[in-house]
């Protein structure tokens, strides 16, 4: 049962990506030129409401539907992994149009080529594993 | 305007973004799509490679089901919901079209001259798709979290390494497309 809704939440986020456009690597290329408001609005007005909400959570002490807490805890601090992969991350993000949400829709919409793109992603979570202890955090 | 068929505006998109986090905050997990590519490592075995493979990934199967729904959720869309063009700005198009040979804009949902099957016989653009591919897992894993983990879960929580990592997003993004794009292209 629980991971019917689990599916369903999966349905729903990737009709939105796909529908929104934020799965296509024209709507990526279009944002770092900034050529519209686009991809600008989607973030901002889905951030604006998640972060009334989860202040709302916070303050009304909201509990998830098993009542437990939800899950929301505070990232490790540190500077270097966050700028250092966040800047590769955004390499990737601009050179294939795509992250990992709008990949999975992409998949199903059918476009066999973006099994590269999944399989680069996979090769390059790996080879992060490996190299984890060797890279400064 | 039939809004099932039509590209949705930004303003429907975003609080419906809010609303899968909010959705799955709800039953105890948490949005991040990135997450999902650890756990299918792990699957895969890469635990006996590196630790940071070594965990409990059954206990993260939902996030792969999450993922099987946004494939089946793609799939909708594509094939009963839209017409697959999308129309970017006509001036973005149209240097798209003159300084990259890539006309496909207002015709198709990714450029057909990097995603096509035809396009495959050029091993550049092999190249392109596993590279960014690569940038992609290599740089959300390096900083904890991708666009969904970072920029929706991480800012809606006020998380200053968040905010660190979507700035990384941003020069990642603007020196790919403006300072590679012309050498890679």
């Amino acid at each position: 049962m629980r991971y019917i809704i689990y599916l369903l939440i999966g349905i729903f986020f990737g009709i939105v990506m796909f529908k929104s456009e934020a799965a296509s690597w024209f709507r990526i290329y279009e944002m770092f030129e900034f050529g519209s408001f686009h991809m600008y609005g989607i973030i901002g007005s889905a951030l604006i409401l998640g972060v009334l909400g989860i202040q709302i959570v916070k303050i009304k002490n909201i509990k998830t539907i098993d009542n437990n807490n939800m899950q929301l805890q505070p990232k490790e601090r540190g500077i270097t992994r966050y700028l250092a992969g966040g800047i590769i991350f955004g390499l990737g993000w601009a050179l294939s149009g795509a992250c990992p949400g709008p990949m999975y829709a992409l998949v199903g919409a059918g476009f066999p080529t973006i099994l590269l793109v999944l399989l680069g992603a996979l090769v390059g979570t790996f080879v992060y594993g490996l190299l984890k202890n060797k890279l400064p955090h | 305007m039939n809004w099932i068929y039509d590209p949705w505006p930004w303003y429907v998109a975003g609080p419906l973004i809010a609303l899968t986090m909010f959705l799955l905050l709800i039953v105890g997990k948490k949005f991040g799509m990135s997450s999902p590519l650890r756990t299918t490592c792990s699957a895969f075995g890469a635990g006996k490679a590196a630790g940071f493979f070594k965990f409990d990934w059954k206990a993260e199967r939902w996030n792969l089901i999450v993922v099987l729904g946004a494939i089946i959720g793609g799939f909708i869309a594509s094939n009963f919901m839209s017409d697959n063009t999308v129309k970017i700005h006509p001036d973005v198009a149209q240097k798209l079209a003159d300084e990259y040979q890539i006309t496909s804009a207002g015709e198709a949902y990714l450029p057909n001259e990097i995603f096509s099957i035809d396009s495959l016989r050029n091993p550049s653009s092999i190249a392109i798709l596993v590279i960014g591919g690569f940038l992609v897992g290599f740089g959300a894993r390096y900083a904890g979290g991708c666009t969904s983990g970072h920029a929706i879960s991480g800012l809606s929580n006020l998380q200053l390494p968040s905010l660190i990592a979507v700035i990384g997003f941003f020069i990642g993004g603007l020196v790919m497309v403006h300072f590679l794009f012309p050498l890679i292209f």
